[in-house]
């Protein structure tokens, strides 16, 4: 194209303003559609309340022991109890552990000493993942990570556990 | 880039005349407002369809967050009212769309009838339009109660009460859009809502179809 040819004609004018105008309109109607379908994602994930478990301080042995308690769940439109658990102990250092059962493999339940073949252990029994006492995950087993922690507090001598979170974050 | 894709595409498929046969074609003079401004009124057409787009996607959208079942029907509808990001606008939408659907829909009906447009050899395509305007009635009627609020489950009482007035078969056209002899209730609204979110919109993309082939072969009706 020459030089003189450069400036815009009318037909690439029209183009470009319909095209423009209309892709004004299309992202003017898209945009609240996808914003309001990726709201999920957007939304600042929820503060876990502290719950009493039921369960005092002094009954906490350095063996672990199953607690189930309900949480409050508000998801969306709809409010509902679920339950939650947890295995709690006292560790050497006297210090109390609330270890999520959720599995980090895949997330089926694990038990402590799920499996007569592993003593002192936690147990996966979906594809045999197990973790040792602290949660710490056995190497060469499917779960990558060690068990998530609950947050905990105690008052009036009664465990409060919060919502659980991976190693260190706790 | 894009260019780039498009060639790699039609040099292997040759999708060009396909979109050639769909999208390329003159619009007639006196059919654009660019010449006679009184053309516009051949826009109606388009705008009911733009409109239809919009409560199509619309729709779309709020079903991710919409429940039809009585007990959580008005909570879910709420819950996207009130906490969802803009899904207010969505819903706005939905609602506003649905009426302006209709005002399109009559103008473009109003054109080709002062325009004798539906003459022959166009009568079918008349009769497909009006079969598009019951359809859009249809879909009014059963979005209607989906919110499950009052005005929503006495409009659709009434309406129902409309239908059970027609001689002999009455009754059963009641029972058959209620799901129940007596009750509009929980039944009702699954009901209304596989109507509206399935089973209508799915006639209408068909006589759509088949509206808009009718027009690619006949043409545009002539100037008056
Ligand atoms: C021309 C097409 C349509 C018309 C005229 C129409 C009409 C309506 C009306 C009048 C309402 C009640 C809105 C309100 O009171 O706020 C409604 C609600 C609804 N529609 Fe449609 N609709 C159409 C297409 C669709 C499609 C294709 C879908 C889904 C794929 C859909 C999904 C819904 C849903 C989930 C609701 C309930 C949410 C609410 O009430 O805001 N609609 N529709
Ligand atoms: S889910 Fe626990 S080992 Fe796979």
């Amino acid at each position: 194209m020459s030089e003189k040819k450069q400036q815009v004609s009318r037909r690439q004018f029209l183009n470009y303003t319909l095209t423009g105008v209309g892709g004004f309109m299309a992202a003017g109607m898209l945009a609240p559609m996808l914003r309001m379908a990726v709201d999920p994602v957007l939304k600042p994930s929820a503060a876990g309340d502290f719950v009493n478990v039921g369960l005092a301080v002094e009954d906490i042995t350095t063996e672990p022991q199953r607690v189930d308690w309900l949480v409050e769940q508000v998801d969306g439109w709809y409010e509902s109890e679920v339950s939650r658990s947890a295995w709690v102990f006292k560790d050497e250092n006297d210090n109390i552990k609330a270890l999520s059962p959720i599995c980090k493999h895949l997330g089926c339940v694990v038990s402590w000493e799920g499996s007569e073949d592993y003593p002192n252990e936690f147990f996966c029994p979906c594809h045999d993942g197990r973790y040792y006492k602290d949660g710490t995950n056995v190497p060469n087993t499917p779960p990558l990570e060690p068990l998530d922690e609950y947050e905990q507090k105690v008052e009036n001598g009664m465990l409060f556990l919060g919502m659980a979170k991976p190693r260190g974050e706790a | 880039m894009l260019q780039k894709i498009y060639d790699w595409i039609d040099e292997r498929v040759d999708v060009t005349p396909i979109w050639r046969d769909i999208a390329d074609h003159e619009v007639p003079e006196h059919v654009n407002p660019a010449h006679h401004f009184s053309a516009f009124v051949y826009c109606f057409g388009g705008l009911t369809f733009f409109v239809v787009v919009i409560q199509i996607l619309s729709g779309m959208f709020l079903t991710m967050y919409y429940v039809p079942d009585i007990e959580n029907a008005w909570k879910s509808v709420y819950y996207l009212q009130t906490e969802v990001a803009h899904a207010q606008i969505v819903r706005g939408m939905h609602h506003w769309g649905a009426s302006v659907v209709i005002v399109m829909l009559f103008l473009h009906t109003l054109r080709v009838f002062f325009q004798g447009a539906y003459k022959k050899p166009r009568e079918l395509n008349w009769m497909v339009g009006v079969l598009i305007f019951f359809i859009m009635l249809g879909l009014g009627f059963t979005g209607y109660l989906l919110p499950w609020d009052n005005k929503a489950y006495f409009a659709t009482q009434v309406g129902i009460e409309i239908a059970e007035q027609v001689p002999l078969i009455g009754p059963e056209i009641k029972t058959l859009l209620a799901g129940d002899e007596n009750i509009v209730g929980a039944q009702t609204l699954t009901r209304f809502f596989a109507i509206h979110v399935f089973f209508l919109p799915a006639a209408l993309f068909a006589l759509l179809a088949v509206h808009f082939l009718l027009i690619r072969r006949q043409g545009i009706a002539g100037p008056l």
